[in-house]
């Protein structure tokens, strides 16, 4: 048994982070991730708060380096299948889904995508463009080998069309293909699975779902990235037209105690952030956040908030709107909310696109996952990690979390967490890790 | 022969969307000395880069250009590709299209197109010039040096002895713990303070490879990377330690605005940290007390939120209501920023044991008054919008962390930058959280940014991991792009000793003539040292005049052809 292998569940950026970390180290790392690439949510970011630095543009080297890293093993498309063992020698069974694809001959050419037939609301797009069912789920990806979705390829679904498999020259597509079981043995395993939005159509006062004018701040996001559906250019959904207004709304689904009652953490400065490259794409577009309470904690935060009110007119109202129904006709909405104060009013207000902040909530994988690993939750679905003297251990030894999978967290702290994680493995590999 | 590839990236819609990537690409390929041009969707991408590494092989390409963003996040994996296709990496010439061009001129296409040629002119006739350069190695020292003894220091030495890594801990003050010293608990979990600083310090002292210099300074710092020189000096005498790897945790300190609220004026107004003695002795007799949050911070001239001052007061409303759970504790605040689950539980556990919770605003900030037997706070409610006044038997101030007042001279030191408000910055904000540009240090904890228990903690950790790379490969490879003397036009004047930032110069007998001499292992490759030499005697490699000289000549091409 090699002591010097890790295991790191999830591919996002803390995963990918403290991959590099630990490879760079000289320890074997296996990565594994539920989707197709690594990336995760940075990845559908347009920019990074507060700098603005393109968020894609920073990711990629590292996406890169993870693919190339002579000690760093990807499984993607894969999930744990079992865990066995105790620290220092965990045995982990690695499901790797079956893409129907020998990826070794795969080129990417992208013949096969753009015969396929079937069209199938893409997940990196937040379902505002298409994918087909045979895909690479965006441009950047790691690595760069094509996936079929056998639940809408027509092929797996009604054994007919195999457009895909007469048109690729590399003879890479097989449809037989079944899932690959792999077996290691190592001494620690990360936890890096990052986090889920929450479904805002489940409240139904906000009118996702019912409004067309309503998006998610992650649609928004994908709206004003470059290479997103509508490539940069700030439309809503109902007529493609420039929205002249655009609301914000805070905490929907967090800090309500009939929800989720914590904060997410990230949700004040993205808003933020969205506001200031709407209003470069859209110079018109007059823009309001409705928040409770701001919350610009980091390096620079403040000023940013401040250079958005100052500098791009950014209103901030402090309100918890009540209701967002649909507008006269197709297009945009009306919200309901209150001013503040004893002499606090309820104003009506029509806006042509709205945001939800929604919740940002742990992955729907948290309970298996910590079955399989024999690590505690806590009270709000996260990995608990009880003990202040090493805040990346859960609560299973030789088990560690980092980024979101352990609470709300943003991207530098995610970085530093998963810094973190890897000294503690390093910790625990050459020294026992102190208690 | 020379044979130049140039590959034009479209980066998306990042560069196409204003530059004409296609008619860039034609242009390219009128250069002298260009054999191959081409364009991509994205050159970063996997796809991107084995298409370039597969024109290498089939143009026989001997030099690579790539017109796309900037060398600050990319040039590594570019440099790779190349060098994976069997070219020395330092044939690559990078040009930066989408910064210095498309970003910059989105409503501009035609002129954006026409900059992009020229960039890319400017590129080819540079890469026509350019050497292949050999990367040297160096030792690593395996050691390393945590300066500060704050929790974030203990956690950064703690992790880096239980990795087997010999390290030197050094406090200026008589006793480990910085800040937490004078606190008693750790919320929002409630963790006792000193049991956890005891523990860190007895898992370091445990070690028969730590070194705990307390009552200690670094007074000198040299070298670089893998070979750092230390002089420690506790006040009687000094030593030197080697290292690999500097941890810097020299922590901040709590502001203490003496004028403002009263605080120093009137003994019932203290600050937080005040507050926390008297909690951690027993002390307490107040009961009726009053916290004003965001003192001295987010306000004209100290614009920053300190991140954790909310949740001290939060969690010290509840622990004084523990001691006297008949106390009446009020926290005037701007916004309460109790981010995440632990902290927002707290939150809604104090409203919910009956803290009371007063929103001002910055315009209206609250007056403390103080009179015969108490003092009166008097604040606009935002909530009730009507000013009240609040008795207290004691206000406390929560007032901001701020960097340390020697900070300029360890930033000095060790040639570190600091931000506007006095704290270490980092490499990059959001990707390298503690790591600063100069290879070899790292930072942890407040010195970087106002950080709580945990995440001083948890970047230490963080730091370790940094430092422990180098330390365990125990060697470093060294930045070719560096300075060179001609020794025979050198006078051995000394202006580039004095300009060089880094102290890689000294003049020195070389072979026999008294001239300049460059630590290759110690130059960075900045170019001070070339611009400061009169006699033209000191060339960076990479960057020549040669190499400038034809990037200038082919501007004036350009330009001028570009016109006819």
């Amino acid at each position: 048994m090699d002591k010097k292998r890790v295991v790191v569940v999830g591919g996002g950026i803390a995963g990918i982070q403290a991959s590099l970390d630990l490879a760079d180290r000289g320890y074997k790392v296996h990565v594994v991730e539920k989707s197709p690439s690594i990336g995760g949510h940075m990845a559908q970011l347009d920019k990074t708060f507060p700098t603005n630095d393109c968020s894609m543009c920073i990711l990629s080297p590292k996406m890169i380096s993870c693919a190339d890293h002579e000690n760093i093993i990807l499984h993607t498309y894969s999930e744990l299948d079992g865990v066995d063992g105790a620290f220092p020698v965990f045995k982990v069974r690695i499901r790797e889904k079956a893409r129907f694809i020998d990826t070794s001959r795969c080129t990417a050419c992208g013949d096969c995508i753009t015969k396929c037939p079937v069209k199938v609301p893409s997940e990196f797009e937040e379902g505002l463009s298409n994918r087909k069912a045979i895909y690479i789920p965006f441009p950047q990806a790691v690595p760069r080998k094509v996936t079929i979705d056998k639940d809408h390829c027509r092929m797996m679904t009604q054994e007919k069309c195999g457009v895909c498999k007469k048109v690729c020259q590399a003879g890479a597509i097989d449809y037989d293909q079944e899932d690959t079981i792999v077996d290691i043995e190592a001494s620690t395993i990360i936890v890096a699975n990052g986090f889920d939005l929450m479904d805002a159509s489940s409240m139904s006062q906000y009118g996702l779902g019912v409004c067309k004018d309503v998006i998610t701040s992650l649609q928004l996001e994908r709206i004003l990235s470059a290479s997103g559906p509508t490539n940069g250019h700030l439309q809503r959904p109902s007529d493609g037209k420039e929205p002249r207004n655009l609301g914000f709304v805070q905490c929907v689904g967090s800090r309500d105690s009939n929800t989720h009652g914590y904060c997410s953490s990230v949700c004040c400065m993205y808003a933020t952030k969205e506001s200031i490259l709407a209003r470069e794409h859209a110079p018109d577009v007059d823009i309001a956040i409705f928040y409770m309470d701001m919350r610009a904690t980091g390096k620079g935060f403040q000023e940013f908030v401040s250079r958005a009110r100052d500098t791009y007119g950014v209103r901030y109202v402090r309100s918890r709107p009540a209701s967002i129904q649909a507008a006269n006709g197709d297009s945009g909405v009306l919200m309901r909310y209150e001013t503040r104060g004893l002499a606090g009013e309820a104003k009506v207000e029509e806006f042509d696109l709205l945001v939800l902040c929604p919740a940002l909530i742990p992955s729907k994988d948290n309970g298996p996952l910590s079955e399989m690993l024999h690590v505690d939750l806590d009270g709000d679905g996260f990995f608990r990690t009880p003990n202040l003297a090493h805040p990346v251990d859960t609560t299973g030894r030789g088990v560690l979390v980092c980024g979101f999978a352990s609470g709300p967290i943003d991207i530098p702290d995610s970085v530093s967490q998963a810094s973190a994680a890897a000294a503690r493995a390093a910790e625990l590999i050459e020294g026992g890790g102190r208690p | 022969m020379i044979k130049i590839g140039v590959f034009i990236c479209h980066c998306g819609h990042n560069i196409a969307s204003a530059v004409d990537v296609e008619k860039v690409v034609e242009f390219a390929k009128t250069l002298p000395g260009v054999a191959y041009a081409g364009h991509n969707l994205y050159s970063c991408s996997q796809e991107g880069l084995s298409s370039i590494k597969k024109s290498i092989e089939e143009n026989e390409l001997n030099r690579v250009v790539v017109a796309a963003c900037t060398p600050r996040t990319h040039e590594p994996l570019f440099r790779r590709a190349c060098e994976q296709a069997g070219i020395n990496k330092y044939l690559f010439e990078f040009v930066n299209i989408r910064e210095h061009c498309s970003w910059i001129h989105t409503k501009e296409p035609e002129a954006a197109t026409e900059k992009a040629k020229k960039l890319v002119a400017m590129g080819v006739a540079k890469a026509a010039l350019l050497e292949p350069q050999e990367e040297g190695e160096s030792k690593v020292i395996p050691r390393a040096v945590v300066i500060g003894a704050g929790i974030a220091g203990l956690a950064a030495a703690a992790s880096l002895l239980e990795q087997g890594i010999e390290t030197h801990l050094v406090e200026k003050d008589d006793r480990v713990g910085g800040l937490l010293k004078d606190i008693a608990i750790i919320g929002p979990e409630g963790t006792d303070s000193q049991k956890l600083i005891g523990t860190l310090i007895g898992d370091i002292e445990n070690s028969p490879k730590a070194h705990v210099h307390l009552n200690s300074r670094v007074k000198e710092l040299k070298g670089f990377i893998g070979n750092f020189e230390v002089v420690i000096a506790d006040g009687v005498e000094e030593s030197k330690v080697e290292a690999g790897a500097i941890i810097v945790a020299t922590g901040a300190r709590e502001l203490r605005p003496d004028g403002e609220y009263g605080l120093g004026e009137c003994a019932q107004v203290v600050t937080q940290l005040e507050l926390e003695k008297m909690l951690s002795k027993s002390e307490l007799t107040a009961k009726s007390i009053v916290m004003i949050n965001c003192a001295g911070s987010r306000q004209p001239g100290r614009e920053y939120c300190s991140r954790i001052c909310c949740n001290a007061s939060l969690k010290n409303a509840m622990r004084i209501l523990d001691l006297s759970p008949d106390a009446a504790v009020t926290i005037i605040h701007r916004d309460i920023m109790s981010c995440g689950t632990a902290a927002e539980a707290l939150y809604r556990n104090a409203s919910e044991r009956g803290v009371r919770f007063v929103r001002y605003s910055l315009e209206q900030r609250p007056q403390v008054k103080t009179g015969t037997g108490g003092v009166s706070v008097e604040v606009f409610d935002e909530t009730l919008d009507e000013k009240i006044d609040l008795d207290a038997d004691m206000v406390v101030l929560a007032t901001p962390l701020v960097s340390p007042d020697d900070s300029v001279e360890t930033s000095k030191l060790l040639k570190v930058p600091r931000d506007k408000y006095g704290f270490f910055l980092e490499a990059h904000v959001k990707l390298r959280p503690v790591e600063f540009s100069t290879d070899g240090v790292f930072v942890c904890g407040s010195a970087r940014w106002p950080v709580n228990a945990r995440e001083c903690i948890w970047q230490g950790q963080a730091a370790a991991a940094k430092a422990s790379i180098p330390i365990s490969e125990g060697k470093v490879r060294i930045e070719a792009i560096t300075a060179e003397v001609n020794t025979e036009k050198c006078a051995a004047c000394g202006n580039c000793v004095t300009a060089c930032p880094f102290e890689a110069i000294e003049i020195t007998d070389c072979d026999g003539v008294r001239a300049a001499k460059v630590n290759e292992a110690q130059c960075k490759g900045c170019g001070t040292c070339v611009a400061a030499c009169h006699n033209d005697a000191i060339q960076q490699k990479g960057f020549s005049s040669r190499q400038l000289g034809a990037m200038i000549d082919a501007l004036v091409r350009a330009t001028t052809e570009g016109a006819q």
